[in-house]
Formats: structure tokens, sequence, C-alpha cells
């Protein structure tokens, strides 16, 4: 499953680091994060989903403690 | 301003406030040290708490080396080195720098967001009974008829089914070229209805609408990165621990190999990490790609991503499918050479009675080519001759309609015409009436465009399947280098594997120009697809990787300006903040630049970079 959520984020190189962390997350099939759209595209698998999504969000809090999900 | 940017922009105030009164209160009273250093803090804990506190949350999450860190690092350094000033200073400059960007950003988000305004609020409605209700477009099901009054968007893809009205579809395709509506005519969401009432039958959720498809594709068209931006982001990894531990050992090594003071080469060491900040470049990049995507789409150029912006930026052969790019697609009568003493109305009357019973594509076009439909009753015994043409009797007399070996067969004494296309022959018992000129019209802008394309070093190559006569006569009117004609649709993925080939090691692009229809494979095969008057074609928009709303070849040249000026932008933002910063990184090192020097080489070149960025929403000056 593929989704995109709208985030606040308020660095580019911080959205770059949380696309890295993110990406090698187990269970990330593939995440990309755009500073200018201020948008998140998460894919993993469907049954995962929400657990997957979770650790996302940890793993960007602790790149970036601004971070803001919309989810 | 949002909230968080007038929070930060009072703090900057106060801070500067206390800042510049503590300056001169230093000029004017004595104090001891301890007590300057707390009136400090004020100011300082005022403008840099978030910092710190990003910075000590970094060091406790083990994301070390980042921007607040290397900024954490240099103004407690200075403070301990008793330069009070310098560490508010730093700080104070390092947050107006932050505003300034965050505000640009913003602003250009904003910009990008009004020219894609396209987004329809509501959708009219209407019930069974004839009420008309406002709901959320996409409330509305397939199938259910929605109004459209004069000067709405139109907020979903549909069939006309009553009114009349002129439709302008420049905020799809950049161009302001009206669109009539009649019903049957489908209609496209996103197009703004002139003076006519349209009751309309939607044919599409809102999901898959025109509007949703362009919209989704912007978006998303930022996700995907392009290798520049990526190239910024690895360097900034590597760069910013490689300049804080040059700083470590400028400030331990230093002093032990070169002697002096530890105090000078801490204070240099600090001036090093103020300059070291990565924040210009890891900004203007991404800002750069997001205004020249967001530009191109304002002139009806959807561009899938940054990384196809940089791939047609180096684009050096464009490779077009003749049928539908740089032709319109549909035959058409293009000169008449009647014999002498014969009219050409003459000529081309008989000739489209004799045809009249045909429904080919050429008979279609003869008689498209008469002001009015021809009275087919004048015509009588049809009969078609494979491979040549037809004979027919027209108003009683025979008739001959075909190519040049009709002619032959029957005796006819004709006058070859060497027009490019296909050429019909015209008899009337026995005698030779003229030849009339059926070609596929070449689009006004055509040899404009290819001009255009050449002026810009690109080498063009147009693949057709019609005759080598026929696709060297458009290519010799339009001025193409390279043809390859009596292509079968499959070839033409072979064709273009082949040019990929011979051109394997260069770094130039190969883009290939489809109308969309039928040619998705080959879209997907060349280094960027560039599907054309995509309007509409759902395979099209999503076979390409550059999708052309509307069918002006000239759009491809424009393209690929805006994808070069933006790549410009990009390399002149890399190159000028990585020499400013190397040159400032060593004046640092030797002692030259001070605190307020690295403060510029920091935040100054990240403004001038971000405001060189924002030159990319300026397509105008492209176009």
């Amino acid at each position: 499953m593929q989704k995109k959520f709208n985030i606040e984020v308020d660095c580019a190189n911080c959205a770059a680091k949380i696309e890295n962390a993110v990406s090698a997350l187990p269970g990330v099939n593939a995440c990309n994060v755009s500073f200018m759209a201020q948008k998140m595209l998460l894919e993993a698998d469907d049954a995962q989903f929400q657990s997957v999504l979770k650790a996302a969000v940890k793993a960007a809090k602790k790149i970036e403690p601004d971070f803001e999900i919309e989810l | 301003m949002t909230k968080k940017q007038k929070k930060t922009l009072r703090r900057i105030l106060v801070a500067a406030v206390l800042f510049v009164a503590l300056a001169v209160a230093g000029q004017l009273a004595a104090l001891p040290w301890y007590a300057w250093l707390v009136l400090y803090l004020v100011p300082y804990f005022i403008i840099g708490h978030d910092v710190l506190r990003k910075a000590a949350l970094g060091v406790i999450h083990g994301e070390v080396f980042d921007e607040n860190f290397l900024m954490a690092v240099a103004t407690v350094g200075a403070m301990a080195l008793g330069e009070y000033g310098e560490g508010v200073a730093v700080m104070l400059f390092y947050q107006v720098g932050e505003l300034f960007q965050s505000y640009a950003v913003g602003k250009s988000r904003r910009s990008i967001a009004a020219l894609m305004d396209i987004r329809p609020d509501s959708a009219n409605l209407e019930a069974a009974d004839g009420t008309v209700q406002t709901v959320d477009p996409e409330a509305v099901p397939v199938g259910a008829v929605i109004v459209v009054r004069p000067g709405e968007k139109v907020p979903l893809d549909g069939v006309v089914l009553s009114g009349q009205s002129t439709l302008n579809t420049s905020a799809l395709t950049g161009e302001s070229r009206p669109r009539s509506a009649r019903p049957g005519g489908a209609v496209l969401s996103g197009s703004v209805n002139g003076d006519g009432l349209l009751r309309v039958t939607v044919s599409k959720p809102y999901g898959q609408s025109t509007v949703a498809r362009i919209l989704d594709l912007v978006e998303n068209s930022s996700l995907k990165k392009a290798k520049a931006e990526n190239f910024i982001t690895k360097f900034a990894r590597y760069y910013t621990p490689a300049v804080c531990f040059a700083a470590l050992a400028l400030a331990v090594l230093a002093p032990l190999v070169l002697g002096g003071g530890w105090g000078v080469w801490v204070s240099r060491a600090l001036t090093f990490l103020v300059i070291s900040c990565p924040c210009a470049l890891v900004i203007s990049i991404p800002l750069s790609f997001f205004g020249g995507i967001g530009g191109a789409s304002r002139c009806g150029i959807l561009i899938k991503g940054g990384n196809y912006l940089e791939a047609l930026a180096h684009t050096d052969t464009v490779v077009f499918d003749k049928t539908g790019t740089l032709t319109q697609g549909t035959f058409r009568v293009s000169r008449l050479r009647p014999a002498a003493g014969v009219a050409e109305n003459d000529l081309l009357e008989t000739a489209a009675l004799a045809e009249s019973y045909s429904s080919h594509p050429i008979s279609r076009s003869l008689r498209e080519a008469l002001p009015a439909e021809p009275d087919t009753r004048r015509a009588a015994d049809a009969q078609e001759i494979a491979g040549r043409g037809v004979a027919a009797r027209v108003d009683g007399r025979r008739v001959l309609a075909g190519n040049a070996k009709l002619m032959q067969a029957e005796g006819v004494a004709f006058v070859p015409d060497d027009g490019v296309g296909t050429v019909v022959y015209v008899a009337r018992d026995g005698a030779f009436l003229g030849s009339i000129l059926i070609a596929d019209e070449v689009k006004p802008h055509a040899a404009d465009a290819v001009a255009a394309l050449r002026g810009q070093g690109v080498r063009t190559v147009m693949l057709t399947g019609d005759s080598a006569a026929v696709a060297e006569g458009v290519a010799g009117e339009l001025g193409i280098d390279d043809v390859h004609a009596e292509l079968l649709p499959a070839d033409k993925v072979a064709r273009v594997e082949e040019l990929l080939a011979a051109r394997s090691g260069q770094n130039g692009k190969l883009a290939f120009v489809g109308d969309g229809i039928n040619d998705a494979p080959v879209l997907t095969r060349a280094d960027i697809g560039i599907a054309m008057g995509a309007l509409g074609s759902d395979a099209a928009i999503e076979a390409a990787d550059v999708v052309l709303m509307d069918d002006d070849p000239a759009k491809i040249s424009l393209a690929m300006r805006i994808a070069r000026k933006c790549m410009h932008i990009v390399y002149e933002n890399i190159v000028f903040a990585l020499a400013i910063k190397a040159l400032f990184l060593l004046l640092g090192a030797v002692g030259i630049a001070n605190m307020w020097w690295a403060v510029f080489a920091d935040v100054g070149v990240m403004v001038l970079a971000v405001l060189n960025a924002t030159r990319m929403l300026a397509v105008k000056s492209v176009r």
C-alpha cells in the first residue's frame, strides 16, 4: 500500500535525513519526503502498514523534534 | 507569514533590541565579566533556545551533525571564550536567515499553489426533479448530471447534455484558445466555462478526472528527486561531519603543531563551524526544481519529477513520431492541379462524387474539401479497382479517380504530380482533368518548433510509418536532421533502441515525442518520453515522463528552455555556495575571517542562493 501524508518539516536537510532513515526501516518498501511540497509518501505492505507508519513517525521525530504529520 | 514565523520574528526583534542595548551599555558601564555573561545570556536564550534544544536532542538521539549542532557549538564556544556579543550575534543572524528562508519557501509554495489553482471547490448537482444542489465534486457519482454556470470552473469530466458555450482551457494548457462545447461533446474538468449554461453528464469520478490527475502529478513530481538534489543531500551527509572534525583538528592539533595560543585557534575553529553550515545548498536546490516544475506546469507542460527536468536539460536528440506531433494526423486536400481549361471546383467535385461511395480516409478528405456535401445521386455504378482507385459514372459520364497505375492502365494521357503525399489523378471520358494532392498537414508551428530545437543544439529525428517520399518531404519542409520511414509500429521501439545504443556512453539524453496513442512502449523506452496533446488521454499521461497538455510542438523547446534555465540556476548555486564557503573556510582557518564574516558566509550566501532559486518562478520570461 502506498499512502501520501501531509507533513510539517522545517528544514530541507532534515527532510532528506528523514527520507533516508525511514527508507531504511524494516517493512518500508519505499519512502519519499518532499520538503517543498511538505509531503511524505510511504509504501509498505498492507498488513503491517500501521505499525510501519508508527515506526516511521518515531524515526522522523527523532531526527526533527518539530516534525508533524497529518494522519 | 505563518504563526510560527511571526513568533520567530518577535524573538528576533526582542533579542536584537536587547543585544544593541547591551552593546551600547558595554561602552558606558564597567561591570565584572560574569555580570556581562548573565546579561548577554538573556538575549542568547531568547533567540537561541530552540536551536540549543534541538542540538541537545540531536546529541541524545545520536543525530549529531546537523546545523543546530554547528550553531550551538559555535555560539556556546564563543560565549566560553568571553566573546558574548559574537555569540549572540551569530545566533541572531542565523535565525534571521532561517526566517527569511522559511518565508521565501512558503511564498514559492503559495505561488505554485496559485498557479495550479484548478481544483474545483464545488459542483452543482442536478437532482431527478430538476432541483440543483451544491455539493463536493468528490461526492458526484458517474452518470449524474451537473450544471455548469457561465464563468464557473468545470468540476468534473463529462459529456455535454444540453447547452452551448465556449470553454477556456488555459489553466490546463497554458494557451487561451477557447474550445467550443456542444451537446455530445466532451468537457474536461479544470476548464472555465464561457457565457453559456451547460448541463453535463459526468463520465469519471473526481479521483480520475483531468484536474485530479494533473494535481496529483504535479504534487508527486517533487517526490521524484533529481540527481543534483540527491547529490546535495549526500554531500551534506559527509560534509558536516568532515567540517566538524576539521574544526576539532584546528582547535586541538593546530596549537600543538603550529603553536600560538589555544584561545586563538579555538576561536578560529568556531568561525570555521559557522561558515560551514550547508543550508544554502540544501534549501536552494529543491527550491529551484520546485519552481521549475511549477512554472512549466503553468505553461501546460507537466514534468513528472526533478529527475526528468534534469534529463530534459541534457537532451541532445529529440525523436518525433511524425503523425500527431509534427503533422495534424488528419488527411486534407493540400493542392489542386487542374489540367488546362478545367476549373478547380470541377476537378474536386468530380473526384469527390466518383469516390462518394467509399469510406476511405482519402475520399472523406475529398468530400470535406468541398464547400457543401455533394449530391451523391449524381454518381452511379461506382466500382473499386483494388490498389488503383475507383471508376464511376458521374452525371452519366465515366470518371476515373486513382493513382498513376490506373491512368496508365486506362491509357489516359496524364501529367505526373510529384507532390509529397497521396496523389489522386482524375479523368473524365478518357480526358485528363488534373491531379489532387492529399497530405497529412504539417502543424502551423512545427517548422518553428524544429528550428528552435536545432537552435538549442538538438538533433531532430523523425520516425514514421509513411512512405519514404512523404517522410522526406515533411522532413525537408521542417528541417529535420534524420528520417526513418516505412516503419511498422513495432519497428519504432527497435529504432529508438538502436538510436539509444548508438549513443551509449554519451552524456546527452534522448527524448521521444509521441501523441500518446499506441506509443506507450516507445515513450517508456526513451530516456524521456514526451506525450503531446495528452489532454484527456489517460494512457499517455500514465506512460510519459513529460506531458504536454496541448498539441503545440513549440512546447518541446519551451520545456527544454525551462529545464536548462533551472539546471543553470542549480549549478550556479552549487558552485557559488561551495566556492564562497571554501574561500571563507580558508580565510577562517588562517585567522583572517572572523565570526562576523562567518555569519555573512553562512546567512548571506543562503539568502543569495534562495533569491537566485526564486528566479525560477518567473517562467514568463522564458516563454
